[in-house]
């Protein structure tokens, strides 16, 4: 067990060093274009030690009891978000590049990228941001590696609450993308 | 009011009086304004000796009013006389009262199971008769033939159409043992005859009445996926009228009942189209890298307002029916969105964030001023009155979801609590006959 936790954290220091190296490109709305591509294989190809190349075949290998591990960045399954912000924060991006991993190595896999949003506002502009929020999860994983037809985004806005508080407390655990595997 | 329109008015009344059930209702409680409210006595209508009513006629038609916030109908221990027939009538003594405006009425039992319902405004003052029907009803049509009542009523009284025979379409969500369970639901415009028009274990969103008042169009999860459909109100018979991959919301109706605009994300992004029923056709209307929904059509049918979020918050931008010409509407405070037209197209009303709260709010599409009309923190789904008088919209009380209308003007608020869970997303009908 001890071992394992340090292979993970190995893994997500790994998969650390892809994302700071290439996640300035890949925020916003703005489609992905080939150099970001390009720096990424080739940052990758400077940094010379082939990390990335282990972790990303290391998280495909995986198999799906990984998902249950509560020491996996893949048990992790939920990405949160700040007020009307679709923007994925640091420490989501790492989650999302295991799981990116995870699924490029099982194309027989798919994931529902479910967006949600806090009760806040209008609720179809809401269905909006939830859905705003998934693209932005779809387009992360997608840029490392996961197929389109694997990704399925769905919307809930504000009707699906994880928490029902009518504060903070609640909203920040509301506004969020959960990844529901197909056939978990 | 002609013969051949009372006949289409019934006929229509007895086909809506079909399916209704035992279920929770909805109970209004004035919580704001009454200043300036013109007294009116309501006389209870006369019945024929032995003949008990299955309801308060001038009961409902006093409530109406009340809620109207236009008119304070005098208790009922405050009548001084019970005139049947305008010979009963008395002027001087409602004058002495302060009483404007009186109503008397008489049910009549032709037949066994058949009424004919007849009633006389008076202008008190002038000693002279304002207006005066006589309506034949089944026993399940008295309670719409008192709306139809108060409707007179309150038209001849102020000049403007009533909206008190009209129904409300709205969502609620009760925690069951397994998880919450969602329903559409159709109400009289006061609350009463509830009945559930729709269940689901997955959430129901944004009910919108045809222009007819026939139909509602609505979204539903229940293929755990959001889905656009059209429910005949009368027949319940339902049909799903999209489903692409993705976003399937915001219905919207064109005036002329032909076309949906509705919110998809099929080609990447929550853009506006217009759906047209006959042959399903699809027009896009917005493309743009931000939100853009929760269209609504101006009454003339020539324009949409829509909420877009492309100068970087949520904001109200109208565009002509083909998707040209866009302009922003809202410009005070960074947060506008789900509009609705008022009949005359002169006004629209949203939802606006006032400081850390969300309220309801009115925007006059002319001046583009913006009045705040509400004090709640989490007001939403606001949707205007046929008429244009009160504004119905979500809100929340206890911890509740609850529905509350307010006046145009803002001066008169009420609130409809439902007796279990959560009510939320009101949609006032349109005059549903005539």
């Amino acid at each position: 067990m001890k071992q394992q936790m340090k292979m993970w954290s190995g893994l997500v220091l790994a998969l650390g060093l892809v994302l700071a190296l290439s996640a300035c490109g890949t925020r916003g709305k703005a489609p992905l274009d080939a150099t970001v591509e390009d720096r990424g294989s080739s940052a990758g190809g400077a940094a010379g030690t082939g990390t990335e190349a282990l972790g990303v075949q290391d998280y495909g290998r995986l198999g799906m009891d990984a998902l249950q591990d509560p020491a996996s960045p893949l048990y992790q399954r939920v990405v949160y978000f700040e007020f009307d912000s679709s923007t994925l924060s640091e420490a989501d991006q790492e989650i999302l590049a295991a799981h990116a991993a995870f699924l490029a190595g099982h194309p027989e896999l798919t994931v529902a990228l479910e967006g949600h949003t806090d009760e806040r506002g209008s609720r179809e502009y809401n269905i909006g941001l939830g859905e705003s929020r998934g693209q932005s999860v779809r387009r992360q994983l997608e840029f490392q590696g996961v197929r389109p037809d694997q990704i399925r985004v769905v919307s809930y806005g504000e009707e699906r609450p994880a928490a029902d508080g009518h504060d903070e407390s609640a909203w920040r655990l509301n506004r969020r993308v959960e990844l529901v595997y197909g056939g978990q | 009011m002609q013969m051949k329109d009372m006949m289409r008015w019934l006929l229509l009344a007895a086909l809506l009086a079909g399916s209704r059930g035992a279920l929770a209702v909805l109970t209004i409680e004035i919580t704001q304004g009454m200043e300036g409210a013109s007294p009116i006595a309501i006389v209870p209508f006369a019945t024929p000796a032995g003949v008990t009513l299955p309801e308060d006629i001038a009961g409902i038609i006093s409530a109406n009013l009340r809620r109207s916030g236009r008119f304070a109908p005098l208790p009922e221990a405050d009548l001084i006389a019970r005139p049947r027939e305008a010979g009963d009538v008395r002027f001087q003594d409602w004058r002495v009262l302060g009483v404007g405006d009186l109503v008397i009425g008489r049910v009549l039992q032709p037949a066994p199971g058949r009424y004919e319902v007849q009633f006389q405004l008076f202008d008190v003052f002038r000693s002279r008769q304002l207006t005066g029907y006589s309506i034949p009803a089944r026993p399940e049509e008295l309670r719409r033939v008192a709306h139809r009542i108060s409707d007179l009523i309150y038209e001849t009284l102020t000049g403007e159409p009533g909206a008190f025979d009209t129904r409300i379409a709205y969502v609620t969500a009760e925690q069951g043992a397994e998880g919450k369970r969602y329903a559409l639901q159709v109400a009289d415009s006061d609350g009463h005859n509830s009945r559930t028009v729709l269940r689901s274990p997955q959430p129901l969103m944004s009910p919108a009445w045809s222009s007819d008042g026939q139909q509602l169009a609505y979204v539903s999860f229940e293929g755990r996926k959001a889905a656009i459909y059209v429910q005949d109100v009368g027949t319940g018979a339902r049909r799903e009228v999209a489903a692409f991959d993705g976003i399937n919301g915001a219905p919207a109706w064109s005036p002329d009942g032909g076309r949906l605009a509705v919110t998809l994300s099929r080609d990447g992004n929550p853009e506006i189209y217009v759906l047209h029923l006959a042959d399903k056709r699809l027009q896009r209307l917005t493309n743009n890298a931000a939100i853009d929904t929760e269209p609504a059509w101006s009454p003339d049918g020539n324009h949409l307002v829509f909420t877009s979020d492309r100068g970087g918050a949520p904001q109200l931008y109208r565009m002509d029916s083909r998707g040209g010409s866009v302009e922003r509407l809202s410009f005070e405070g960074n947060y506008n969105a789900g509009a609705d037209y008022s009949a005359d197209g002169k006004r629209l009303t949203l939802v606006h964030r006032d400081g850390r709260d969300y309220r309801i709010a009115v925007l006059e599409l002319d001046s583009k001023r913006l009045r705040v009309l509400t004090d709640g923190s989490l007001d939403e789904s606001p949707s205007f009155a046929p008429n244009g008088s009160m504004i119905i919209y979500a809100t929340s009380a206890g911890g509740r979801g609850v529905l509350a209308a307010v006046s145009a003007d803002g001066r008169f608020r009420q609130r409809l609590t439902l007796s279990g869970g959560d009510v939320r997303e009101p949609a006032w009908s349109p005059v549903l006959r005539r």
